[in-house]
């Protein structure tokens, strides 16, 4: 009846998993009370859970990347602990849990941390940016979130239900095979990762056809802002290597579930080549990643230096030239496994070229602070902690891109720290960025700067302490994914590591409150104009927060920067362009489709980790009833009347109209 | 030693890499104090390389935050160029850069690559050693064909003779990695991957896995003994009087999973045996099994039946 489900699967017996549990369960149900008691439901339901609206996905996108950020960071505080308090001796945490712990951080800091905020700043920015009212799929899109919401579900269950991967965020067989491995955890992965992924590749698929399909009137593609073209190359890469995942997946779970020999050690099957395909899609991933970031500093660095960006169309062209060369390099993941010299040679090579393209950008965003006038308010101190943090980054990439050099540091300490420096010091950072530069345009109010910048500061030096001493663990022969350690040499590096991650955790601490003192202040930090940050691109020719059709009249683009070019003109002829006739809008209605399908999704996935074969096939059924549902239906848009339209574009120009006596008073100053 | 012709440029990256020895200090008995001709050429490039970027990144960094501060809002003496964005010198320059400089690790990468292969014999007056490595849940198998014996987590080597390692895995993957000795790389099952190391003088070094293998790999470490070459004689007689045999029965044995296994010596081998194991014939390691109380793991998720 419940397949291989009972009562053995619930860690009773380990307190940590329990306790932990029990919080997670006390606060999910303390706020699904909170919900019911305050009569939120209908307000959920009907503006958020089936909205099709990308900003409130893209939003949405954002707040699930946040909350397994913070996930992903309580399994950092337990690897670093357990690692400083295991020297010569067992720790607390033992192997079997300890190895989850840091295949559950590697997966929920990449797969559903990181990921969801990318795309979620996609969701949200691209088609403000470009002009236009939605993307090309709006159904199809909150599908997409509520999938990789599903699997994020699942990777969480396994916190109190059976437990989690034990192999490393990627599963290398033979250990991920039964044989090593018999237990559900790599089940777990394989279910959540595959539904997340197809999650993934619909919004891929979406944003590249709106970005190819959907630019408003002039917004040809040399005058994209440069985060749509980042959007654009990820988006890409996501629809060109997201099926290699799923497809290594399957053959694993084929492996796993019916007995096929893929990747198992014998009867013909060839480990090496799932490692081959993996990274296939994972170094690819690692752009996907971090190019919108990229995209995200090209937006912050020419709005607080007061120009345009340097060198728009070579940051264009290294864009391009990233996003092809990373298919080109996934075999650097694995020089040591002896595939001789003129195959390290030619993928050492490709790997670091791939700097050429990112030296490029970062001598664009130097030269665009040049002559500029820079204001370090919040988003610019993160990303000049970026530039310093994310060069070291890319040197010691480089440095593992020299396969001598990796033959020492392959899997060390040193490789931890590389990749956290890219990462963190590209991905995370360029998010908070991001979310202190776009928060007034989503909610209509800022961020309290000071906790913003006490953030800041917390976080880089945090970072440093923590990996610098990493390195040179590295460099010492450290390897990673050790659960205890037997050199007591290593002692004193481990220990400033950890007063590192308590660094860290005062970041995350100011960025909570952060939140909670903008939030109670937010009457104060009221965004009334639009355009906080004398911007830039479209988006902030729109009101904050946007109404759900972004643009009562679709933008007529004549530049780059064509934002700055409409105000501009404002201010040279102290008017606003005269008032458009207004039209009545046509908008996609809400649909329920997205977590109706992600729901049974994640009950599918749940009966074939559990091996509950009939509650698999009824999940399935139901899951396609209610694609079939959605195709059947006859209505698919509203009409917003005119008047409507009308009422508030025209609170937007009474807005703006002020907003312009203030910017040709500012303008009047010497 | 690399031999970067360009002796200007060698000279600045030395003068560069001067701060790395202060940086690394603590790294003694890591992979930058190398006992071995192999892990002091992996060495010199990572430093070489090192310093050949470094030579680029510091002026970077510098430029940045100079530029930054430079043009900060408030300091009303730098000039305001609000249309600039764009200058063909500049661009020129932006791209020439890193691609001269890539093109420069390019070359160390081309040349390290092919003189560092881990499959190439080292250049000795002395004949190498034969070593068989087999990788098993959680220890390390080294069979000496010549001499006849084997032992487990313990390498000796002559010290001023190649070593030629022949590497395999007999159940999932595990790397093998002696970091003062130089080169690691990947035990794989079905697979034999090749090694050639040689330690310079005699003394205790260590190895490890660098490759995740389950829950026992936090003490998959093994002690490396470098001996004189007389000494090394003489232990491999030692050991081939004393100790049990390595037949299929005690091979049978080892690949049970194990922790914390202390070092020992076989006295004798079965020579088909590497040979049997990397091609399969004997089936890899079984995997966790239940009735095993050397496996800590608790299968939870089994719910005790599987």
């Amino acid at each position: 009846m419940f397949g291989k489900l009972n009562l053995s699967a619930i860690p009773l017996s380990q307190p940590i998993p329990l306790i932990t549990s029990m919080i997670v369960i006390l606060l999910v149900v303390g706020v699904l009370v909170l919900v019911t008691v305050k009569k939120w439901w209908p307000y959920l339901w009907h503006e958020w859970i089936t909205s099709v609206d990308h900003k409130r996905i893209g939003i949405m996108y954002c707040l699930l990347g946040v909350l397994m950020l913070v996930r992903g960071f309580a399994d950092a505080i337990m690897m670093r602990t357990q690692q400083a308090m295991a020297i010569e001796a067992p720790g607390y945490l033992p192997p079997e849990h300890y190895n989850q712990i840091f295949t559950a951080h590697g997966t929920i800091m990449i797969l559903f941390g990181a990921m969801p905020l990318v795309l979620g700043f996609m969701n949200f920015l691209v088609p403000l940016q470009l002009g236009v009212r939605d993307v090309a799929f709006p159904t199809f899109n909150s599908v997409g979130f509520w999938l990789t919401a599903s699997g994020a579900l699942l990777v969480n269950v396994s916190l109190f239900i059976g437990e989690f991967a034990r192999t490393g965020w990627l599963p290398y067989p033979p250990l991920s095979e039964t044989t090593y491995t018999p237990g559900v955890g790599v089940d777990y992965y394989l279910w959540a990762v595959q539904i997340s992924g197809v999650g993934t590749l619909i919004t891929g698929i979406n944003i590249v056809t709106t970005v190819l399909k959907m630019r408003c009137r002039g917004m040809s593609y040399l005058r994209m802002p440069v985060f749509c073209w980042t959007a654009l190359a990820s988006c890409m890469l996501i629809v060109a290597v997201f099926p290699i995942l799923t497809a290594t997946l399957a053959m694993l779970t084929l492996d796993r579930y019916v007995g096929w020999h893929y990747f198992t050690n014998t009867a013909g099957g060839n480990p090496m080549m799932f490692v081959n395909l993996i990274w296939a899609w994972g170094h690819p991933e690692v752009y996907i990643l971090v190019l919108p970031a990229f995209g995200i500093f090209s937006e912050i660095f020419p709005t607080f230096s007061g120009k345009p960006l340097f060198g728009y169309r070579s940051m264009v062209a290294a864009t391009l030239f990233i996003c092809v060369v990373s298919m080109m390099v996934w075999l650097h993941h694995f020089f040591t496994m002896g595939a001789g010299a003129a195959v390290n040679t030619f993928f050492g090579i490709s790997s670091s070229v791939i700097a050429v393209g990112t030296g490029v950008k970062i001598y664009n965003w130097i030269f665009t602070m040049y002559g500029g006038r820079v204001r370090f308010e919040t988003p610019m101190l993160w990303s000049m902690g970026f530039i310093f943090t994310f060069i070291i980054g890319g040197l010691t990439g480089v440095l593992l891109a020299v396969p001598p050099a990796d033959f020492l540091t392959h899997n060390s300490m040193f490789l931890v720290a590389h990749f956290h420096n890219v990462i963190v010091g590209g991905v995370v950072f360029a998010v908070f960025a991001g979310v202190e530069f776009w928060f007034p345009k989503a909610f209509g109010f800022r961020l309290h700067q000071g906790l913003g910048k006490a953030a800041f500061w917390f976080a880089f030096i945090g970072f440093w302490v923590t990996f610098a001493p990493l390195y040179v663990l590295g460099l010492m022969g450290m390897t990673r994914r050790l659960q205890h350690i037997n050199f007591p040499e290593w002692r004193p590096l481990l220990y400033v590591s950890v007063v590192g991650v308590g660094i860290l955790v005062l970041g995350v601490i100011s960025q909570v409150m952060q939140l909670v003192v903008s939030i109670r202040d937010r009457e104060k930090l009221r965004d009334v104009t639009g355009d906080p940050w004398d911007g830039r691109s479209l988006e902030w020719a729109t009101p904050s927060p946007p109404p759900f059709f972004n643009f009562a009249v679709m933008p007529n683009v004549e530049g780059e920067e064509a934002y700055w070019g409409i105000k501009l003109r404002a201010v040279e002829t102290q008017q606003l362009s005269p008032e458009p006739e207004y039209e009545p809008i046509e908008m996609p209605v809400n649909s329920a489709v997205g977590i109706y399908t992600a729901f049974f999704a994640a009950v599918f996935g749940f009966a074939m980790i559990w091996y509950i074969w009939w509650l698999a096939i009824v999940a399935l059924v139901a899951a396609y009833a209610g694609f079939a549902m959605f195709a059947w239906r006859d209505v698919h848009e509203f009409e917003v009347p005119v008047e409507e339209v009308a009422r508030v574009d025209r609170a937007r120009r009474a807005a703006r109209e002020i907003f312009l006596t203030q910017l040709a008073r500012r303008e009047a100053l010497p | 030693m690399l031999p970067l012709k360009i002796s200007g440029l060698q000279r600045l990256a030395r003068i560069l890499a001067l701060p790395l020895p202060i940086v690394v200090a603590g790294c003694s008995g890591g992979v930058l104090d190398p006992a071995g001709p192999v892990g002091a050429d992996d060495a010199t490039i990572l430093i070489d390389a090192t310093a050949i970027m470094l030579a680029i990144v510091i002026p970077t960094l510098v430029l940045a935050y100079w530029i930054a501060w430079r043009y900060r809002a408030s300091n009303s003496k730098a000039e305001y160029l609000p249309y600039w964005s764009y200058s063909g010198r500049i661009e020129a320059v932006v791209w020439s850069i890193p691609i001269l400089t890539i093109m420069f690790i390019g070359g160390v990468i081309w040349i390290g690559s092919f003189r560092l292969d881990p499959f190439k014999p080292l250049p000795s007056k002395n004949p190498p050693l034969e070593v068989q490595v087999v990788s098993l849940d959680w220890k390390w198998l080294f069979i000496y064909p010549k001499q006849g014996i084997a032992t487990v987590n313990q390498l000796v080597v002559p010290a001023g003779t190649p070593v030629h390692f022949s590497i395999t895995s007999a159940s999932v993957f595990n790397a093998f990695f002696i970091p003062r000795l130089g080169s690691m790389i990947y035990a794989m099952p079905g697979m034999v991957s090749q090694l050639n190391l040689q330690a310079d003088r005699p003394g205790n070094l260590w190895g490890t896995s660098a490759q995740f293998s389950g829950d026992g790999f936090s003490d998959m470490q093994f002690q490396v003994k470098s001996v004189s070459a007389a000494d090394f004689e003489g232990w491999a007689l030692k050991a081939g009087a004393t100790g049990p045999r390595l037949d299929r029965a005690a091979y049978e044995s080892l690949m049970r999973q194990t922790q914390r296994v202390v070092p020992s010596t076989y006295r004798a081998i079965d020579p088909q045996l590497f040979d049997a194991i990397a091609s399969q014939k004997i089936a890899p390691g079984p995997g966790p099994q239940p009735g095993n109380p050397e496996h800590a793991g608790r299968e939870i998720s089994t719910g005790g039946k599987d």
